[in-house]
């Protein structure tokens, strides 16, 4: 994902030691970010197998869909909807941050810097986003008049 | 504490394979990617937080959408590149963590019929729904 290093001869290894500290990918948080990519794409993916199983009742009877869907409306299911939503936009931002650091002459530079802005935008759409999709769950619980 | 990271010993690597098929790879993640911004985001966007979400679909819901052929030709090109991005991820994370020949070949069997039979499966739905099913 990060560019990988050329190998570099004995004369510019040396000149590069004394400034080595803190340019191992290990443990930083592009390694996590990575990490949470894996994870998250593995993770729709699976749903996709899932959901495409799903809609194709459809196809079934208008019965056999509707049966189906109501679990999708169910408090436990809700909440795993906004989690998938989670993952999936993850997900998403950081492909685009992959793709800048890939193509953007000054994305290795502001890799992390990127990072921390898709974290941003990503909390900016889930506060409001989260919302829309709990309010009738959490009205039907907690709120029932 | 310091790493020690061997450097390549050969200074001549061989030349890259003629067959480009990784580099595709590579390539075709990016290209879907961008088009699964707009596919995928849109279709959360509207089937989980506009007007009301999850609770309004059903059986009905689906058949106003899939009475026009943008709302068919949107789903058919999400799940073709989502599929198939999805699946290459897949191929790419077996490589890397599969340790016998035998484990990797044959959860890459798994993986690639999983992917044909959603996509015909997937591809079949849309295009034989029928939005005026008699039950
Ligand atoms: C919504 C827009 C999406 C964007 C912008 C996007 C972007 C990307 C990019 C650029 C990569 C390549 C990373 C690399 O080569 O290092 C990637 C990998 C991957 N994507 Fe997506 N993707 C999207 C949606 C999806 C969806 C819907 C799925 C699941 C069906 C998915 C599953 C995967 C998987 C499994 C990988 C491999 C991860 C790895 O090798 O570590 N992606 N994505």
């Amino acid at each position: 994902m990060l560019e990988a290093r050329e190998p570099m001869s004995a004369e510019a290894a040396e000149v590069s030691r004394p400034s080595r500290r803190g340019t191992l990918y290990r443990g930083d948080p592009g390694m996590w970010s990575w990490v949470a990519h894996r994870i998250t794409g593995v993770l729709t993916f699976f749903f996709l197998f899932a959901h495409v199983l799903d809609t194709a009742l459809v196809r079934v009877s208008p019965q056999a869909y509707n049966e189906i869907i109501e679990t999708y409306k169910t408090p436990l299911v809700n909440l795993m909807e906004v989690g998938l939503v989670g993952a999936v936009l993850y997900h998403a931002l950081n492909g685009v941050r992959v793709m800048l650091v890939d193509f953007w002459a000054k994305g290795p530079r502001y890799q992390k810097q990127m990072l921390w802005g898709i974290l941003v935008v990503w909390l900016l759409v889930m506060v409001p986003g989260a919302y829309f999709m709990l309010v009738r769950t959490v009205t039907e619980m907690f709120g029932g008049s | 504490m310091t790493l020690a990271l061997d450097k390549p010993r050969t200074p001549r690597r061989p030349a890259a394979r003629r067959n480009n098929w990784e580099l595709a790879s590579w390539v075709f993640m990016r290209v879907s990617g961008v088009a699964l911004l707009v596919l995928v985001l849109g279709h959360l966007l509207i089937m989980n937080i506009l007007d009301g979400g999850v609770h309004r679909i059903n059986w009905g819901f689906v058949a106003g959408r899939w009475s026009s052929p943008f709302w068919q030709f949107w789903d058919l090109a999400m799940l073709w590149l989502a599929e198939i991005h999805g699946g290459n991820g897949l191929r790419t994370i077996i490589n890397d963590y599969a340790r016998k020949d035998a484990t990797r070949f044959w959860l890459k069997v798994l993986l690639y019929v999983s992917m044909v039979l959603i996509l015909a499966l997937g591809t079949f739905v849309i295009f034989t729904f029928d939005p005026n099913f008699d039950a």
